[in-house]
């Protein structure tokens, strides 16, 4: 198939590569170095997709990340991803692509019929319309608005593509590769310095792969090149293409997404989609250029209208017209520049200029090549639905207001350029205080807030002698200050052509009698009109305005559209630009997949996964791992067909009958030296330390200074002045930030140091009637009896060659012990437990019979110590001292506190002793009454007691001291359940603790 | 990110500190008898200043030394760190 708008011998093409793609099904051709948007041009494609809001004919506008429309639906490698700018896309063998936002064709699109609804659709039309009535809101309205919102579709696969984040630190950070980012980035390489320079682009040289212009007697594409080589072969240097840095945040860390496969047909192996690089720059300089800006006429947004910047760069870089018969609108010099490229490749294009008398060397130039121009001359509206045929234009007074005849001349596209507007967006991130520059009609950066620097077009500078100047002189001075390097770089000597003044104009007025739709912003259909609304309705910060009408809030931000909007807010309000201010510029500069933003921290890996030395054991023994916190943690060891309910239920059992084993590994633990411990201890724990003998063990209770309970765990004294602390497996890390807190900032006279050993020690609870037999076989040398090894006593033990500690301790509530050896030991004491035990009917249990044996015993644990509970609702009081302080002692005089009805923990039985109640419910007086219905307390946790053969709950009750015998009702709204229970205390199993002692 | 240099280890991203409020609230000493108020101030009352601030920063994963921050809270510029017994001027 021909490319009937192809130059042949123009561009940077691989014209030896043919391509092939399909787009909304039809197969066409390109060539390797197009993007989507080329090669669609190149076969006369400018039909893309259908606007957001009136489903209007869109076309292509820009040629790069400024392009407010041109958004297709990606199909690449069995993947779909939407929102893609066909202007950004590089062509790959096989390119599928899809218009979005039209049904069922985008030549045929049934949402069009908006377009001729829009008289009814102006700004506000939503927040007005979708008000009332209340009860249309769910069914009618939000689904309506959701199936008209957004553009693509998301995948609803989970993404198989690989994204990598990169940290990394350089001296200078370029942000762009035009004529300032890569003499800058020169000066600096040659002063040694650390250099990163990034370009969004496949290639390099900005502005200079387009600009007739002449840098040390060579085109300024050559010069670019040689410079790009010279760079690459550096090592203090990485240029990078595909790359955009799309965020400047505190303390010059900015972030840039490098698209390492998108534009291939399929990502290499080994290698990710995209890579994120967390940069930490000494100094940045942006050199992020400019973006030409629109004129505003009617109908502006037909396809075949689109910026002349980008007609030159579809003519330069990729060999393509975008018309035969071009229509150039211009208000300054730029448009001649399009118009002597049109010439030049043998189509004769017409130049209307808003301005009457302008002069210049490049005008001279496109008057001596016989190009057609008309002075004070605008377009006043695009005529044609699907595609540019002629334009209504017509001569326009010195004061812009009056417009002449309306003449119709025939076209196939309009190049408009209204000037340009410097990228500022990295610098006003940064907090850069940015200025208006009357000169130019745009804002440009101001003081510098960071380590940063401005550049160029981007600084509002368009010479490019005067950009190639500052840009080596800034680029030396500031790799100097940081390398103590001073190496001369001469300045290349510039031939550019001289251009005249811009027209400040950028809206063509209506014709008497004409209402056509002048749009501003082209990705989210705001037109004039919809501004002039939102002012009359009462609107005046250029915040709310934008919030309001949606200006600048699509995808593209604004690019094309946010200085035009200000221009004409600032001529109804009567006030000068900066007095109307700008919008604020927040990152990303443009769309960044949400993939690239995760990198590998998905599903699993979103955490580090934590494992027990004894897992492989757990895995191999049928364990169904939960997991608890970081932790897997074996639930229940599944025999046969068992669900977790009939399998933890037969641990727990085995543990009240006879003995079994847990995996407690994961318990915090923390190593506490030092001749003041005892007295830090003190301090922190609610009970008495002082007194604890060596060998001993102690359960404790600590507070945060608010008087919640913090965590629970047993202390044991190893030695004079070293203890062994455990805590909960959740609040591991919470303590020992808080004990070295108070040792660092608070008590630093204290002697005492704190370190975690969770991961040192591996950790097995022995626990049941038989316990004590497995540990005499387990240590034939110990005296293991009640009087040898008393309940909260702690012995150090040889097994089997490995060296033990042995800790008298109950989880439980049965006879129970903790044995820990060093990690590496942890399998062969599991192993040798298991093995010893087997005539004991040892078997292993998991965390839902632990739950269960310490839920039926009534220990308190997370659920119960929940953030919100102090020392008494858990019926705790009893370990807190009345003659010493400690963390949090003062906070429990506190009025609540104290209260009379203070809740407590109490134990729950349905009174059907049959119906499991749903940990969360909530504890009520009477079922029937009306919403909301006043809540006592809620079920905190649930277990089917193994002692009873019921169920039994723990819950927090308001009250519950007095509340023991009582007939309340259980409700679970999210359940449908209502169920009358009987609250019992929380002891339900050995209230007096007889076991744990014997 | 912040930048914060750990006055132990040197210049540190953001990722490896974890924040630890106004690090000029002084804990009563022990077993003094000390009204609501004075207590209701140590335990909740805090000012949320907006501009120079001094602010505790534990250095977790790295040294896990408490640091004391002297920061900016609307610009977020760091003026200067301190080690947790230096005295602040």
């Amino acid at each position: 198939m021909s490319q009937e708008f192809r130059l042949e011998n123009v561009g940077l093409i691989n014209r030896d590569k043919k391509l092939s793609f399909k787009f909304n099904g039809k197969k066409y051709f390109g060539y390797e170095g197009d993007t989507l948007a080329s090669a669609l041009l190149a076969n006369g494609v400018h039909l893309v997709g259908r606007s957001f809001k009136y489903h209007r004919p869109r076309g292509f506008f820009g040629a790069g990340v400024d392009e407010p429309y041109a958004i297709v639906q990606l199909y690449r490698n069995n993947e779909t991803e939407p929102n893609i700018k066909a202007t950004e896309q590089e062509l790959f063998e096989g390119l599928e692509a899809k218009s979005v936002n039209c049904w069922p064709s985008v030549n045929f699109d049934i949402g069009a019929i908006n377009n001729f609804l829009k008289i009814f659709l102006p700004a506000g039309f939503y927040y007005k319309t979708f008000m009332w009535p209340k009860s249309f809101w769910y069914r009618i309205y939000e689904p309506f608005i959701r199936k008209a919102a957004g553009l693509g579709v998301a995948s609803t696969k989970h993404d198989k593509e690989r994204y990598e984040h990169k940290y990394e630190y350089c001296d200078l950070l370029i942000a762009g590769s035009g004529p300032s980012g890569l003499s800058s980035a020169y000066a600096a390489a040659k002063n040694g310095a650390k250099v990163i320079l990034a370009e969004d682009k496949p290639r390099f040289g900005g502005s200079l792969l387009t600009d007739d212009v002449n840098i040390g007697n060579q085109s300024g594409k050559d010069w670019a090149e040689g410079i790009i080589a010279e760079l690459k072969t550096m090592p203090n240097v990485v240029v990078k293409n595909r790359s955009q840095i799309f965020g400047y945040y505190d303390h010059n860390m900015l972030v840039m997404s490098e698209k390492v496969s998108d534009h291939l047909p399929k990502t290499k192996k080994y290698h990710p989609n995209k890579r994120l690089w967390y940069i930490r720059a000494k100094e940045v300089l942006i050199s992020s250029g400019s973006i030409e800006r629109p004129i505003v006429f009617g109908n502006n947004d037909t396809p075949g209208v689109m910026l002349s910047s980008a007609a030159k760069e579809y003519l330069k870089v990729y060999g393509v017209l975008v018309g035969k018969n071009p229509l150039i609108f211009t208000n300054n010099d730029s448009g001649y520049e399009t118009a002597i490229e049109f010439q030049k490749h043998g189509v004769q294009p017409t130049v209307l200029d808003s301005r009457k008398n302008p002069e210049s060397e490049i005008i001279d130039e496109a008057k001596s090549l016989g190009i057609n121009i008309k002075n004070s001359y605008v377009v006043v509206a695009a005529q044609g639905y699907k595609k540019v045929k002629s334009a209504d234009v017509a001569s326009i007074s010195d004061d812009k207001k009056q417009l002449g005849k309306i003449e119709n001349i025939k076209c196939d596209c309009i190049c408009v350029s209204g000037f340009w507007t410097p990228s500022i967006h990295l610098a006003s991130q940064s907090g850069n205080k940015t200025k208006f520059k009357e000169e130019i009609d745009a804002f440009v950066p101001g003081v510098s807030k960071q380590q940063e620097t401005t550049l160029g077009a981007a600084n509002g500078v368009f010479s490019l002698e005067e950009t190639l100047q500052t840009s080596f002189a800034k680029g030396r001075e500031l790799s100097k200050k940081i390398t103590d390097n001073d190496n001369e770089v001469s300045v290349p000597n510039v031939v550019e052509k001289k251009s005249s003044k811009h027209d400040k104009f950028w809206c063509v007025p209506l014709p008497a009698g004409k209402n056509y739709k002048r749009f501003l912003d082209f990705q989210n259909d705001v037109a004039v009109s919809d501004i002039e609304i939102a002012l009359r309705e009462g609107y005046r910060s250029i915040e709310h305005v934008k919030r309001y009408t949606t200006l600048g809030m699509a995808t593209d931000q604004g690019k094309t559209s946010n200085l035009n909007g200000l221009q004409l807010v600032s001529e109804i309000e009567n006030k000068v630009v900066p007095a109307v201010g700008h919008t604020t510029f927040r990152p990303p500069y443009t769309p960044i997949s949400i993939g690239a933003i995760v990198g590998r921290e998905v599903g699993k890996h979103s955490k580090p996964t934590r494992k027990s030395p004894m897992h492989d054991w757990h895995e191999k023994n049928n364990a169904v791992f939960v997991d608890a916190g970081v932790w897997l943690r074996p639930r229940y060891y599944k025999r046969g067909n068992e669900n977790l309910f009939e399998g933890s239920k037969r641990e727990a059992k085995n543990v009240r009958t006879n003995v079994g084993v847990c995996d407690v590994t994961t318990l915090g633990k923390i190593d506490i030296k030092g001749p003041d411990a005892a007295e830090f201890l003190n301090r922190v724990y609610t009970n008495a330390w002082l007194k604890l003998p060596v060998g001993k063990a102690r359960y404790g209770v600590m507070l945060r200074e608010d008087g919640i309970v913090m965590d629970d765990g047993t202390t044991t004294r190893i030695s004079e002045n070293h203890y062994h602390m455990t805590t909960t497996t959740a609040q591991a890390a919470n303590v020992l930030s808080h004990l070295e807190y108070y040792l660092q900032l608070v008590w630093p006279e204290l002697n005492v140091n704190v370190v975690s050993t969770t991961e040192q020690w591996a950790g097995a609870a022995v626990a049941g009637p038989k316990s004590r037999d497995v540990l005499q076989k387990l240590f034939p040398n110990l005296d293991v009896s009640n009087e040898g090894l008393p309940f909260m006593g702690y012995m150090e033990g040889d097994l089997f060659g490995v060296k033990a500690r042995i800790f008298r301790i109950s989880f439980s509530g049965e006879l129970a012990y903790e044995v820990n050896v060093e990690s590496d030991n942890g399998i062969f004491m599991w192993e040798k437990i298991m093995e010893v035990g087997e005539k004991f009917k040892i078997q292993p249990y998991g965390t839902e019979a632990l739950s269960t044996l310490r839920i039926e015993m009534g220990h308190v644990a997370g659920s119960e110590l929940d953030g919100r509970t102090i020392p008494y609702d858990n019926a705790l009081e009893g370990l807190v001292s009345k003659k010493k302080d400690f963390i949090g002692k003062r906070s429990l005089q506190r009025v609540a506190f104290t209260a009379n009805d203070r809740q407590r923990v109490v134990g729950v039985v349905p009174l059907d002793k049959k119906t499991s109640i749903p940990e969360g419910s909530h504890l009520v007086k009477d079922a029937n009454a009306p919403l909301p219905n006043p809540k006592l307390g809620h079920i905190s946790a649930s277990c089917w007691s193994v002692e009873y053969d019921n169920p039994f709950s723990l819950a927090i009750l308001k009250d519950g001291k007095n509340m023991i015998g009582e007939k309340l009702f259980v409700m679970s709204p999210l359940k449908n359940k209502v169920i009358p229970v009987e609250i019992v205390s929380s002891h339900y199993v050995d209230p007096k603790g007889e076991r744990v002692r014997s | 990110m912040l930048y914060i240099k750990c006055p132990h280890c040197g210049m540190r991203p953001q990722i490896e500190f974890s924040y630890g409020g106004d690090a000029s609230v002084k804990r009563p000493e022990l077993n003094k008898e000390i009204s609501d108020q004075e207590w209701d101030n140590f335990v909740y009352n805090r000012k949320s200043l907006r501009g120079k601030h001094l602010e505790l920063w534990q250095h977790i994963s790295g040294c896990r030394q408490w640091i004391k921050v002297e920061r900016d809270t609307a610009t977020h510029e760091i003026f200067k760190t301190f080690k947790a017994e230096e005295e602040v001027a």
